[in-house]
């Protein structure tokens, strides 16, 4: 048998822009999925489904993208998942919004649909009508003696997402760990579907509050893949300013998050201040706290306030020095940095299998960056530094968190500082075809496919990184302790709404 | 060690923004209500529950940002709680999708009387822009909501504001 990414390469190819889409037979597809039991290469990015085929999204070890196709044969495909672990949750997710089924799959208990919809498979060609009944999750009781759990949510204290996280303990240590989401489904894909690209995005920009402007970049590159529309340079240098802006909220947030886990107050108010400032900077120059709907096909939805390039250069300005002492404050505290040393050890292989992304991969070795690789502009004329690594675990990723910032505000003043003038968007065709888009949100590569029928939105994806990154948090769960477990939640912090479509 | 003036910076008191003045017309609706119930007053304080219904997280980000340093919730008696036992006001965040309904409406229950509904977003109050989905329904319509307080999202400035008029309305009304 041929080595998995060279047998996908063999296949014959089909249209997909900008990266063409190898289509396999359902024997080919049966084929493939054997050959990768052998080898973690290439990794499983996303993997979804239409109504007649499924899709999924491969990258090989030099990064080149391997998107594949395959139809689906009497509601049935062979499972990826007893080679790739990140399927199972797209496997389920495939159950329940499509209706097909993975022959040979690891888990076959429904993931999104919690039975609370009026119809089954919402996303199939004739979804079958539904009386709710609650299609409670079975988890696996504990038998022996001295092991015992316990769950949380999905309401559970605080501030915090509604998810269902079960923990089984033997003893003092972590058995295992086990998420169950689904509870913000939404139905975005089903609502996308059918509208002007331009009123989708309104969709791609909720997935994720905190990675807004870079869910509603990575489903424009999308779009305007599909439609070969040229993106005006002003509103590609203005899209990269809130990229940017974004990823300096996110990772100050972030850090500000560990620090109060790990009980280290100061730090923990010390990030509220630049952040905050931050908000109110792009609530002046792009009439958002949060630049939500600012990105759209095309370009740019309105132009930065006539005062806006001067007042986010003043506010980079007022950061640089904030975030410089927050990072002497963080370094010189050895009691904090001990206590984060060691936190989110995994194993090599299980890093591997799960290819995580952001800076949670560059953490554990990744060189993965979007902006680096495959590269989209205006990345492609500037220089993004990969962070240095020190340890894979929860201490090297605050230095890294740290280095990201650094790169990051320096990105957004060399962008705010050179703005090209001219337009902030070019009109949409309303022509047919299917791309694939891809941004570097703060935490990890995020990638939509959409197929356009007629100018409209006939189908559409979003892999969020958050679907490789739950499965690694909970294997980081049970590497721990107890104790480490809620500084393994911040330090992963993923989102679920994203995953939940 | 970290240096002096390292703390100085950081601990300096970000100016903490100034009060929000209670909106007239809400104040009055609220107490109003607040009568209409007999409700007992709880006093110059709130604590807030908060539920997510399975929003994006943008309105979870203001509410962070609400319950930071800079706003300083403690000095205007506000404060965000664990349990619903402990809790005066339910504020709801997101759609209310059909796989968090009944987690909603049990929270609710769990809390003691008299309490507070705050729907909080666009999407908490009607479904926002995921209006007609087969997923949600159209926000908090199962338990009666006494505040909503718009915008998707809201910024923390307005959240305050909207609690503020709650937290008056409790001290004077009743
Ligand atoms: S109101 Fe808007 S920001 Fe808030 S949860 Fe809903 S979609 Fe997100």
């Amino acid at each position: 048998m041929m080595e998995a990414g060279a047998f996908i390469r063999a296949a014959q190819k089909e249209e997909l822009r900008p990266y063409p889409r190898f289509l396999l037979s359902a024997d080919e597809w049966q084929a493939l999925s054997a050959a990768l039991v052998e080898t973690p290469h290439p990794a499983l990015l996303a993997l979804w489904a239409e109504s007649d085929r499924v899709h999924a999204l491969f990258q090989d070890e030099n990064g080149d993208l391997l998107p594949v196709a395959s139809p689906v044969v009497n509601g049935a495909y062979a499972a990826l998942s007893p080679a790739r672990p990140a399927a199972i949750w797209f496997e389920r997710v495939i159950r329940d919004l499509w209706g097909h089924f993975a022959e040979g799959g690891r888990d076959y208990q429904p993931w999104l649909d919690h039975g609370t919809w009026a119809m089954a498979a919402p996303l199939s060609l004739r979804p079958k009508a539904r009386v709710g009944e609650e299609l409670p999750r079975e988890f696996a009781a504990p038998e022996e003696e001295d092991v015992h759990q316990f769950a949380l949510g999905p309401i559970s204290g605080g501030i915090a997402k509604p998810l269902h996280l079960r923990i089984t303990m033997h003893g003092d240590s972590p058995l295992a760990a086990e998420f169950y989401l689904g509870y913000a489904h939404k139905g975005i894909m089903a609502l996308m579907r059918g509208k002007l690209p331009r009123v989708a995005a309104r969709f791609a920009a909720r997935l994720s509050g905190d990675a807004t402007v870079a869910h509603a970049l990575a489903y424009a590159h999308a779009v305007e893949a599909a439609l070969g529309v040229q993106v005006p340079p002003r509103a590609i240098a203005l899209r990269a300013v809130m990229a940017e802006l974004e990823r300096i909220a996110h990772h100050l947030f972030q850090i500000g998050v560990i620090a109060k886990t790990a009980k280290f107050g100061i730090l923990h108010a010390g990030c509220g201040t630049p952040l905050e400032e931050l908000r109110a900077g792009t609530a002046l120059a792009f009439g958002h706290r949060l630049m939500m709907d600012c990105v759209v096909p095309g370009g740019l939805a309105a132009d930065i306030a006539a005062d806006g390039q001067a007042t986010l250069l003043g506010t980079l300005d007022a950061l640089q020095a904030k975030i410089q002492d927050l990072a002497a404050l963080s370094f010189s505290e050895p009691a904090f940095l001990a206590r984060l040393q060691g936190i989110g050890r995994l194993s090599e292989k299980l890093v591997r299998e799960l290819a995580p992304g952001g800076p949670i991969g560059r953490a554990y070795g990744s060189h993965s960056d979007t902006r680096r690789r495959p590269g989209y502009p205006p990345y492609d004329s500037l220089e993004v530094p990969l962070p240095d690594v020190s340890s894979a675990d929860a201490a090297g990723y605050l230095k890294i968190l740290f280095a990201e910032l650094r790169t990051s505000m320096d990105l957004a003043r060399r962008l705010l500082e050179h703005l090209p003038d001219g337009e902030i968007s070019t009109p949409l065709t309303a022509s047919s075809g299917e791309g694939l888009g891809v941004a570097e949100a703060p935490r990890g590569d995020i990638w939509h496919w959409v197929r356009l029928d007629g100018g409209m939105i006939a189908a559409s994806f979003a892999a969020d990184p958050g679907w490789r990154h739950w499965p690694l948090l909970e294997a980081a769960l049970v590497g721990g302790t107890l104790e480490d477990m809620p500084l393994c939640l911040a330090c992963f912090h993923c989102s679920v709404s994203a995953v939940d479509l | 060690m970290l240096s002096l003036k390292l703390l100085q910076n950081l601990w300096k008191r970000p100016e903490a923004r100034a009060f929000p003045p209670a909106q007239a017309e809400i104040l009055a609706a609220l107490q109003a209500r607040l009568q209409e119930a007999s409700q007992r007053r709880l006093g110059r304080s709130l604590a807030v529950r908060h539920v997510d219904t399975g929003g994006c997280g943008g309105c979870e980000l203001e509410l962070q940002a609400l319950d930071s340093v800079i706003y300083d919730l403690s000095r205007f008696g506000l404060s965000f709680v664990e349990s619903p036992r402990h809790a005066d006001v339910l504020l709801v965040t997101g759609p209310v999708t059909h796989n968090m309904k009944a987690g909603m409406e049990r929270a609710y229950a769990a809390m003691g009387q008299p309490k507070w509904v705050v729907a909080v977003g666009d999407c908490a109050i009607d479904g926002g822009v995921f209006q007609g989905s087969y997923a949600c329904g159209n926000g908090v319509t199962t338990i009666p909501v006494d505040l909503v307080i718009r915008g998707c999202p809201p910024t923390p400035h307005q959240i305050l504001e909207g609690l503020l008029t709650l937290l008056e309305a409790n001290a004077t009304g009743g």
